[in-house]
């Protein structure tokens, strides 16, 4: 430059660099070169970009390289996703086959190997798809059933479990699992008064103490007429219409005064969606494994038990 | 020269008709609006059209703006400062607000008031933070510093006006139609198009004023600061206008519909959010830096060659870096890769930013044990070596497979914007604080140290929170067990996140603790309460002709 020793530029005391000779409100400037290690690398990095550029698909609108170029790679981002998940596919089609041939869930339980891809298939659904309303731990919330106890609406066992997954709860299915409980307050079905009556008389069922003897006993008659037809003269409940069981300490939408009463003024109407065509036949067989091997799955042997007690 | 009034002119009849339109458009909007949030919204664009008109009728009733050709137009700066504060705390609270709703869902959410709701929230934390206060900051450094280095006054008199109270009044109108829940879902350009239309003329009005500013200065050269003011200033106004090219549904209506359909609206969505960060998170910023370094450490810039070389690259790569955003989408897969490649070579053009910045305390090290203000503007351009550095990193596509939607980006995001854009503003406060109100220095010392340490802190908590978190879900959305299965299911990575989102609110609220210091101490040094044993500012003459000291 011309003017590199211009009269105006003055000498930093400190650095003994020259200024440009510019002044703005105080404000100097120093006339240091380009650090060369800025410089080397702001190179480098610019030759690695083109480098890239080169292997991978970079430069649009070339004429004569189609819409864009290749790169020397050839890479294709969306062919490798497919192939990875083809893949994954592959290696997992012979256990899902197994699955689907097993048939009976003691067929999975007696080969360890099926067993153990059946949880860790059911497991991943699981976290993916149920646990937003059932929980991470399948341990439920009010109005969401647990899965780990040995409680169930609409029976437990490996069959039973498959075809709530497939047809869901109230759910827009043809053959969805269906009952409905009456709003008796919001509908006018009951009085304020009759509601506390039948609620008193429901804590007696599971061994509690009602507000008042005189109450509750009103409120077995009030039981007998709206309640039975579903929950049963004894109130345990009844599975083909998943009606739950009233004596024992489980309740979906709590067990607290208030919460009866709550359920019964408004008649729950609680939803599981269908599952059938959102996942495919092998996912949900692993499901119902996953949830019956959760801890409260009934066997045929445990089923047949039960009948032989009740007769 | 004694200071004179301007009297009424054409300009003031020029604000005056747009005070007038704007409240004839309003009043018919809300009578007839096509949805009641637009009516809703058009009260209150009345009534700020309305207070515009009082005031300018007060002033020019009063003889018109009180001018001294002599001297600096300060009192905007005055107001553009306080302006800034105001919006510091506010955007700071509300930020503090959802990180606690993050942390535990019902915080101050009323199902009743949806705008409680986390959704409407956000965008007023990152509207409040970057426009409302880096704007402000922007505003009364640039109209601070170029009346300065141009040594002359603000050009355009009521115009510069117009622009404070006009980007205010934008700010109010983007924040209620927020809550009220108008958006047009773009991220960072969330208001609709009534607001986009009015930001775009305050913007104009700025580059004009500022381009006639510079235009009459005395001095023979540019100023580096300058030039970094204007390319934000003009980029934003270009990214602003392209990125909001909409079609309203109707002219008296808040919904649009966006010019741009699919990948492609995506793509100018974030060449918007990408350079939004760029020019004004950035360019902006690096004005800041590019005065009021010099200007508290005494010392020349380090190199003028480098800022030279610096500005250029730096604003011709970062405007292709926008991609980058969108890798493993829909997006093409060439144009990912030109995103990617402009972003690594980006790094050293940011770098020559810092270099400049950190090079220029040399002879003035001993300054960082002494003078926490020149310590604050320091650790702000080692946030932004470091910002600028992760940036290119995380857009490379393998590791952006790892931090992509994940809290990584949070954390990044906040490195910058807490430690760069929020230190180097609050260092700038703190320089120009005292010189505008003719002040010793600031009040309290001691208090500008506890703002320092606890804003520091504050970053700390939050970016290590956001890094282990954003890698700690990184990993486990990726982990397959060897069956060929997902190993954590997205809920497993939510609740694993809650220990780290409450360290993330501990540190906001460490931060905003800061500025809420830095207010008071403000308040007091306006007040006059200033000990002479306190920090100490050097005195910036009023007159123009006067040299600093």
């Amino acid at each position: 430059m011309a003017d590199n020793h211009d009269e105006s530029r003055e000498r930093d005391d400190h650095s003994g660099v020259e200024t440009t000779g510019h002044e703005w409100d105080g404000i100097k400037e120093l006339d240091n070169p380009l650090p060369r290690w800025w410089l080397w690398i702001l190179y480098a990095s610019v030759v690695w970009a083109v480098v890239y550029m080169v292997f991978m698909p970079a430069i649009p609108g070339l004429p004569g390289l189609g819409d864009h170029t290749r790169g020397i790679t050839d890479n294709s981002e969306r062919r490798n996703v497919a192939e990875a998940v083809a893949e994954l596919e592959a290696s997992r089609a012979g256990y899902f086959e197994q699955l689907q041939q097993a048939g009976s869930i003691d067929a999975i339980e007696s080969d360890p190997d099926l067993l153990g891809f059946a949880m860790a298939a059911g497991r991943s659904a699981f976290g993916d798809n149920c646990a937003t309303c059932h929980g991470a731990g399948a341990q439920g919330f009010v109005g969401y059933p647990n899965l780990n106890d040995d409680v169930w609406l609409w029976g437990g066992t490996f069959e039973d479990i498959q075809h709530t997954l497939r047809v869901g709860i109230r759910s827009e299915h043809r053959d969805t699992r269906y009952s409905q409980m009456p709003a008796f307050g919001r509908d006018e079905l009951l009085s304020r008064e009759e509601i506390n009556q039948v609620t008193d008389y429901v804590l007696t069922l599971s061994g509690r103490e009602p507000e008042t003897l005189a109450s509750a006993e009103a409120g077995a008659e009030i039981f007998v007429n709206q309640c039975s037809a579903c929950h049963m003269e004894d109130g345990t409940g009844d599975r083909f219409q998943g009606a739950p069981n009233l004596t024992d300490a489980d309740w979906l939408y709590g067990g607290e005064r208030a919460q009866i009463i709550n359920t019964i003024w408004r008649g729950p109407y609680g939803v599981m969606p269908s599952w059938e065509g959102r996942l495919d036949d092998q996912t949900i067989t692993a499901l119902a494994a996953y949830v019956y091997f959760l801890g409260g799955g009934e066997s045929d042997a445990f089923i047949e038990a039960a009948q032989l007690n009740q007769d | 020269m004694q200071s004179k009034r301007t009297g009424f002119d054409a300009s003031a009849l020029a604000v005056g008709a747009i005070c007038v339109l704007g409240l004839l458009w309003s009043i018919v909007t809300a009578a007839h609006g096509a949805d009641a949030l637009m009516r809703g919204q058009a009260w209150l664009i009345a009534a700020g059209f309305i207070v515009g008109l009082i005031m300018l009728v007060g002033h020019y009733g009063d003889g018109g703006l009180k001018e001294n050709p002599r001297e600096y137009s300060e009192t905007i700066v005055k107001y553009g400062t306080i302006a800034s504060m105001f919006w510091a705390v506010a955007g700071l609270l509300v930020g503090v607000i959802i990180a606690a709703q993050i942390s535990f869902p019902n915080f101050l959410y009323f199902p009743d008031f949806p705008f409680t709701n986390f959704g409407r929230l956000r965008p007023l934390h990152t509207s409040a933070v970057i426009f409302a206060f880096g704007g402000n900051v922007l505003l009364a450094t640039s109209f601070y510093v170029v009346q300065r280095t141009c040594r002359t006054r603000l050009v355009g008199g009521v115009w510069s006006w117009f622009v404070f109270w006009g980007y205010q009044f934008f700010i109010v109108i983007a924040a209620t139609g927020y809550l009220i829940g108008i958006t047009q879902s773009k991220e960072y350009a969330e208001p609709e198009w009534y607001a986009d239309i009015w930001l775009t003329l305050v913007w104009v009005v700025y580059l004009l004023v500022f381009l006639a500013t510079l235009a009459k200065r005395k001095e023979p050269h540019i100023y580096v600061a300058n030039w970094f003011y204007l390319a934000f200033i003009v980029t934003i106004a270009l990214l602003h206008v392209v990125n909001n090219l909409a079609v309203p549904v109707s002219f008296f209506g808040s919904r649009s519909y966006s010019a741009f359909a699919g990948v492609q609206d995506a793509l100018t969505q974030w060449w918007y959010g990408h350079n939004a960060v760029g020019f004004f998170l950035t360019a902006g910023f690096l004005a800041i830096m590019y005065y009021f370094i010099p200007k508290r450490a005494e010392r020349p810039v380090f190199s003028y060659r480098l800022s030279i070389v610096h500005f250029w690259s730096l604003i011709f790569i970062y405007i292709w870096a926008g991609p980058h955003h969108l890798h493993y989408t829909a997006l093409p897969e060439w144009a990912q890769t030109l995103g990617m490649t402009f972003s690594i070579m980006l790094w050293m053009p940011s770098w020559g930013g810092m270099i400049n910045g950190l090079m220029t305390l040399s002879g003035a090290w001993d300054k960082l044990r002494t003078d926490p203000v020149i310590r604050m503007l320091v650790v702000s351009v080692a946030f932004y070596g470091m910002s600028t550095f992760e940036g290119p990193v995380m857009s490379i596509r393998a590791v952006n497979s790892l931090s992509h939607y994940t809290d990584w980006t949070i954390g990044h995001v906040h490195s910058g914007a807490l430690g760069w854009v929020g230190f180097i503003s609050f260092g700038a406060i703190y320089c120009l604080v005292p010189w505008l109100w003719k002040r010793k220095g600031m009040f309290s010392r001691a208090l500008i140290e506890w703002h320092f340490w606890l804003a520091t802190l504050g970053i700390l908590f939050y970016i290590c929170a956001m890094w282990v978190s954003g890698i700690l879900q990184g990993l486990w959305w990726k982990t397959y067990n060897d069956l060929g299965f997902l190993e954590y299911s997205f809920v497993d990575t939510v609740e694993a996140m809650h220990p780290f989102y409450i360290i993330r609110m501990l540190g906001g609220v460490l931060y905003l603790a800061g500025a809420l210091i830095m207010v008071y101490n403000v308040y007091k040094t306006i007040r006059g309460e200033v000990k002479a044993s306190e920090d100490v500012a050097h005195h910036q003459p009023a007159a123009i002709d006067q040299p600093a000291e």
